[in-house]
């Protein structure tokens, strides 16, 4: 462990992700201790009032903090980004690892499918996704979710196909262990390091995803404030108060930035060759 | 061999496409609701909900509906718009132009731009200019595409007055239409560039690492020629591989910078018949997009098998 610390201080950038990670995180849990202010409470007498010492980012369309809907916003994306990444890295990995271990016909069409799912752009898969499931926080988590199973399929059974080869899983078989046991005891862990990197910079895509749904009006529904529909909100009204776009974008940015600086750096310290 | 090997390329995009078209068939029949009430609202009487049922060919069986939908398909015939009752057909074939110039031009500027500044990145590894190439493709890499629209709108569009903001130009003026495609193509182009930067960046270091580039330093070559000859080349075939995945992502992102722009094109008539709940014109835009992204994946496999010759006997 001390050795990985070592070479997780000694990777900057990994080490930036993680204060951008944790600051963005605390953000979005800490919301009522940052701002007094309901990210709910209308004003019509301060509709698109410019920022000052009491509401740092002004007030938008309807006349509500901005900052306090940036922080809560937070939240949302969050959860939608690590939710959807965490169904489908399940779905994704359990996916391949019976492709892998299954093998044969019915492998290579699994495959096949997973293959022909990851040409379309995430963005319109999420779109198909979401005509059939219809609007709705949870469901926006399962369509970001089903769109995101492909990637860590393919790297799951890529890597199964692999380890499957090395001596430890013939050792394993040669002891007389089946084959649900040397799949759970012996490749599950070995996969893991690189589906968590995997998991970070898909964290980064699904909050991207997110936030394009909600800019084009498909996603998140107001009032409920995510970044994305914060821009779509702010878009209307750009020329007389541009920051009500720029702010949350900038929330994406660093959010996205995190994620990438994260997974970059876990792959430096989990994997020697890079 | 090769006329073999291509022509297996675009079999096998055939059955792919078969399964799309009708994935997409199912996914707009098993929708919530139905469709000719969803056109119609909420308060139409039942007798108009039927005679739209009718008119669709909603009333039929599925297959049935199944096998008319592919005839129609073959046909050219896209369907009628269920909102504007215009051929979904015109529709597409007056926006079309917008999305492929878009795209086109994005691709183009994402290639130019990024393969000179990899490369360029490369060769002055550690130094400044390698530096700012991957503070800036970092942050062209994590920013959302629709964001960056929204930034380069915000300085050209509205600060600087150089370029209209919004729109996309009628098609009789040529000169209007040029210059509202600079701004989204250079939004998606930017975006892109990040990715080609940074991969022709990776791909020349680990060229640059070879034996046969230090052999050829060791006898004496320039180090201009090194680099041309024995870096170059084969940092470019990783990159070149992956203009097709480059180009679907591209697509993707066209969607919302089409949205952004308030710009005629696909992605503005996809988003627009699923807010409206416009079944026949969702469907048709989907099946296009299809095509679309079928045909670069056809078109990156037959560049495979033309520039490596490994893929040409067996294959995946």
């Amino acid at each position: 462990m001390s050795r990985r610390w070592r070479i997780a201080r000694a990777n900057r950038l990994a080490l930036l992700g993680a204060v951008l990670a944790l600051l963005v995180i605390a953000a979005a849990l800490g919301a009522p201790l940052i701002s007094p202010f309901d990210p709910f409470e209308q004003s019509a007498v301060h509709r698109l009032d410019g920022p000052d010492a009491l509401h740092l980012l002004g007030r938008d369309t309807f006349g509500r903090d901005v900052f306090a809907r940036l922080l809560y916003a937070g939240r949302v994306s969050l959860l939608v980004g690590c939710g959807a990444v965490a169904l489908g890295g399940t779905l994704g990995t359990l996916l391949g690892l019976v492709a892998g271990a299954v093998g044969g016909w019915v492998g290579r069409s699994l495959m096949r499918s997973v293959d022909v799912l990851m040409a379309f752009p995430s963005l319109l898969l999420g779109l198909a996704v979401l005509t059939v499931l219809g609007a709705g926080l949870d469901r926006l988590i399962v369509a970001i979710g089903l769109v995101l199973a492909p990637p860590f399929a393919r790297l799951v059974h890529a890597t199964t196909l692999s380890l499957a080869q090395r001596d430890f899983v013939e050792a394993a078989r040669s002891l007389g262990a089946g084959r649900c046991r040397i799949l759970v005891r012996h490749l599950l862990p070995n996969l893991l390091d690189e589906v968590i990197v995997l998991a970070g910079l898909l964290v980064a895509t699904a909050i991207r995803i997110e936030a394009s749904l909600s800019f084009v009006g498909l996603g998140v529904a107001p009032p409920a404030p995510t970044w994305g529909n914060m821009i779509r909100d702010g878009a209307t009204v750009l020329l007389r108060a541009p920051w009500l776009s720029v702010a949350p974008g900038l929330a994406i940015l660093l959010a996205v930035l995190a994620c990438n600086l994260l997974a970059d750096g876990a792959r430096d310290i989990l994997d020697p060759r890079h | 061999m090769l006329v073999r090997a291509l022509g297996q390329r675009v079999l096998l995009a055939v059955p792919v496409l078969l399964s799309v078209v009708t994935a997409i068939f199912l996914v707009v029949r098993v929708l919530p609701g139905d469709p000719a009430q969803a056109a119609l609202g909420d308060y139409a009487s039942r007798e108009a909900v039927e005679a739209l049922r009718g008119r669709l060919g909603l009333d039929a069986p599925l297959p049935i509906q199944y096998l008319h939908f592919l005839g129609d398909l073959l046909h050219g015939d896209l369907g009628t718009s269920m909102i504007s009752g215009t051929p979904v057909r015109d529709q597409i074939a007056y926006n079309l132009p917008f999305t492929l110039q878009l795209t086109l031009l994005a691709l183009l500027i994402g290639v130019l731009l990024g393969l000179p500044l990899g490369v360029g990145m490369a060769v002055r590894h550690g130094r400044a200019l390698d530096a700012i190439g991957r503070i800036l493709s970092l942050l062209g890499v994590c920013v959302p595409a629709f964001y960056l629209g929204i930034l380069l709108m915000l300085l050209f569009g509205v600060q600087l007055r150089w370029l209209p903001a919004i729109g996309g130009g009628s098609p009789d003026d040529p000169r209007a239409m040029a210059s509202a495609l600079i701004l989204p193509a250079l939004t998606l182009g930017l975006v892109m560039m990040a990715s080609v930067a940074r991969l022709s960046r990776a791909a020349m270091l680990s060229a640059l690492g070879h034996d046969a580039v230090r052999t050829a330093r060791a006898k004496g070559l320039p180090e201009r020629v090194v680099i041309v000859v024995h870096v170059l080349r084969p940092a470019l075939l990783p990159t070149v591989s992956l203009l097709g995945v480059w180009a679907v992502a591209l697509i993707g992102d066209s969607v919302t910078t089409e949205v952004v722009f308030a710009r005629p094109g696909l992605g503005k008539l996809l988003v627009g018949a699923m807010l409206q709940r416009d079944y026949t014109s969702l469907q048709s835009v989907m099946v296009v997009y299809t095509l679309f992204v079928v045909g670069i994946n056809l078109l990156t496999d037959l560049a495979y098998v033309w520039i490596d010759p490994r893929v040409r006997v067996g294959g995946p």
